[in-house]
């Protein structure tokens, strides 16, 4: 009895703590707010069209492109940049490579972010999103299904990274015996998670086995599992980067000294382990070149387009990753970083909408309220992010 | 990492494997029998009479065939249509080839259902069930014939297919468009004897055939059979889509993912106890 009254009353706490937490804080008028609100605003006007009027209102879907913008870039590019949280809890948590500490906890906290929004992205994109249930509560399992194994992983990692993070809530809602043991689940959440993360990042890729005579074949192998799955390891690290590099900038005053000067070189490590990451990729794409004797497909517009996804942005950062972390040079790594996320968005969007029937007479072209809910998402998990890193114990603020 | 975490580890992944153990093992040859339609172009006349009927029979728009001049471009099947005739100028006249969903004995369609909305009963017929289907479009991406389509206006939208009158075999009745058809272009039945007739007419009347049944090897095999007097391509067919089930390029993948799902958690758990006891080591060497 007395143990009920100790959680109530602690419960009760919490929701005013939690109340309290929720209030805003810091300037209004700031550019990202300025910029945010209206898209978020106009997206939720566009979703509510979507909604009652039917996907057709706002997307330039056709039965020829059943899969846009949505599916493309929010949902298989997005988790795909996700992947970095797999990775460093990996390096820290199995091999123990306490370097990167530091970063596990916002590395984390994006990945979760990033699955909530961009795989809830999916969401969106569902004509009955009310028989989502079916496949989870089990009336209806079809086990043959890619996309059955692909939409149980993600709502299992998620849930395995909400584990991985749970102690951080636990800190800020100060409750030191719920941490305690919360933390006593990490490292089987991480080996879970890592685990389904290889599996659903190369489902992403497994998704589009069967649309074998729609795809160009150069972007169409048996092996688009493996090349997803690998190319997620380079996206992730140089997401990273990229977005370690902002929040250093933007979130300064939230950051400890001695994570400012380890910040170099962790950097420089995780530069390093894009490179290694993006040269096996680039293997792997030239052995299925090769393999399949695609010369005769590269003189005309998509051999040339097909060159510039290879060439320019992943082979190219991956010498500049290389070149960078030799010459201890920030400024190309956070460069390669861009270009290699840019070659990922350029990898997914091929295999999934740009090369998906390419012969095609109406291509699709996503309309501007796609492009708009896109950033409304992308948006809304910044503005979460904001609120977590603000108020949580994410960054290091040792001295 | 303790032995209690180990065993909950241990436990979720066996939880989550569980599912997959069931995976399908599909037989290498067909053996069941199925019903199928054997459609012979070289006795289609274009009347468009099966479209009507089918459009009926399931509350379809139904076309105006007199007045409409839908035959001057090639249409596919749609959201309204489920069934559509078109005309091709050949070397041998004007063909007229009725399409729809051809029925497939291993569906690509319904190996991407993570629903099992869409889903072949044992009849021959792929249906499509509503209170299951969550819209995901996967289908779409999927079916080689490019043949579900989907309704982009409707708040509630609809997979819309051919589903080979699976109400009215049921009744014991033929399939709408088969019964409407005034030249037996359409002709209903068990698909082996279907093809043992199709071959009867290639084989006597090979001037007026191309030696091909469309259908009978086509990504594993299809309900609907085609005959015709030109090369399949000249009347809108692809012949590049292979002989293999589609279901089988994903079934390599499906079947690593509950090896992955034991072999990667021990891989990490030996790798993570490894690297505990090279700190143990270091530790132990620098006291000495």
């Amino acid at each position: 009895m007395n143990n009920t009254a100790v959680i109530v009353g602690e419960f009760k706490r919490f929701i005013k703590f939690f109340i309290s937490e929720l209030k805003p804080r810091g300037k209004w008028l700031t550019p990202f707010n300025v910029i945010s609100i209206p898209i978020i605003i106009l997206g939720i006007i566009i979703l509510y069209i979507r909604f009652t009027q039917g996907l057709g209102s706002v997307t330039n879907l056709s039965q020829q492109f059943p899969w846009g913008f949505w599916i493309g870039f929010d949902v298989v590019t997005g988790v795909a940049f996700a992947g970095g949280a797999y990775v460093i809890t990996f390096v820290v948590y199995v091999m123990r490579v306490e370097k990167y500490h530091s970063i596990v906890r916002v590395t984390v906290l994006n990945g979760l972010l990033a699955y909530i929004f961009y795989a809830g992205a999916l969401v969106l994109d569902l004509g009955r999103p009310w028989n989502i249930i079916n496949p989870i509560i089990g009336n209806s399992f079809g086990y043959n299904s890619v996309l059955f194994l692909v939409s149980w992983h993600f709502l299992l990692y998620m849930i395995a990274e909400f584990v991985e993070f749970s102690p951080v809530i636990a800190e800020w809602a100060h409750w030191p015996k719920v941490r305690k043991f919360l933390t006593a689940l990490t490292l089987g959440a991480v080996i879970f998670g890592i685990t389904l993360s290889m599996l659903h990042q190369s489902g992403l890729g497994a998704l589009f086995l069967m649309a074998k005579p729609k795809i160009h074949p150069l972007w169409y192998s048996e092996f688009i599992p493996l090349l997803f799955f690998v190319s997620s390891i380079f996206a992730g690290l140089s997401m990273i980067i990229f977005e370690g590099t902002i929040s250093h900038r933007v979130f300064r005053n939230l950051i400890g000294e001695k994570s400012h000067h380890s910040h170099e070189q962790i950097i420089l490590g995780l530069g390093k382990g894009a490179a290694i990451a993006m040269f096996v990729y680039y293997f792997f794409q030239a052995l299925i070149f090769i393999h399949q004797e695609h010369w005769a497909l590269i003189n005309d517009f998509w051999g040339y387009w097909y060159l510039i996804e290879i060439i320019g942005f992943v082979l190219i950062p991956c010498f500049m990753f290389a070149y960078a972390v030799r010459n201890r040079s920030m400024g190309i790594i956070k460069i390669a970083s861009v270009l290699a996320l840019v070659g990922i968005v350029m990898n997914r969007l091929n295999v999934s909408v740009i090369a998906f029937n390419w012969d095609a007479v109406n291509k699709y072209y996503p309309s501007w309220q796609e492009i708009v809910v896109t950033l409304m998402v992308v948006f809304s998990e910044i503005w979460v992010f904001r609120w977590i890193v603000t108020r949580m114990p994410v960054f290091n603020k040792e001295k | 990492m303790d032995r209690r975490s180990f065993l909950k580890t241990a436990a979720t992944i066996g939880a989550t494997t569980l599912p997959i153990k069931k995976l399908k093992a599909e037989e290498s040859e067909e053996k069941k029998e199925f019903f199928g339609v054997l459609v012979d172009t070289t006795r289609c006349i274009g009347c468009r009479s099966c479209e009507v009927a089918c459009s009926e029979a399931h509350d379809n728009y139904v076309p105006d065939i007199e007045n409409d001049n839908a035959l001057e471009n090639v249409r596919t099947t749609s959201e309204k249509q489920w069934t559509v005739v078109n005309r091709f100028e050949t070397g041998k006249g004007e063909v007229f080839v009725k399409r729809q969903c051809m029925h497939c004995w291993q569906p690509a369609c319904t190996a991407a259902c993570l629903t099992n909305a869409m889903f072949k009963t044992k009849d021959g017929p792929v249906t499509w069930n509503g209170d299951k289907c969550m819209g995901c479009r996967y289908c779409m991406v999927s079916c080689p014939y490019d043949v579900p389509k989907f309704e982009y206006f409707d708040w509630n939208p609809k997979i819309q297919k051919c589903n080979m009158c699976f109400e009215r075999l049921q009744q014991g009745k033929k399939p709408a468009c088969v019964e409407a058809c005034p030249t037996d272009t359409l002709m209903f039945g068990m698909k082996r004897e279907l093809l043992e007739i199709a071959r009867h007419r290639v084989y006597n009347y090979p001037e007026k055939y191309v030696h091909q049944i469309y259908g009978e090897y086509e990504v594993g095999g299809t309900g609907w059979l085609y005959l015709s007097s030109v090369p399949f391509e000249q009347i809108g067919f692809r012949t590049d889509l292979g002989t293999t089930p589609y279901p089988e390029y994903t079934k390599e993948f499906l079947i690593s993912v509950p090896l992955v799902l034991f072999a990667i958690p021990a891989f990490l758990l030996g790798l993570n106890l490894l690297t505990d006891r090279k700190k143990e080591l270091n530790e132990k060497g620098g006291e000495k």
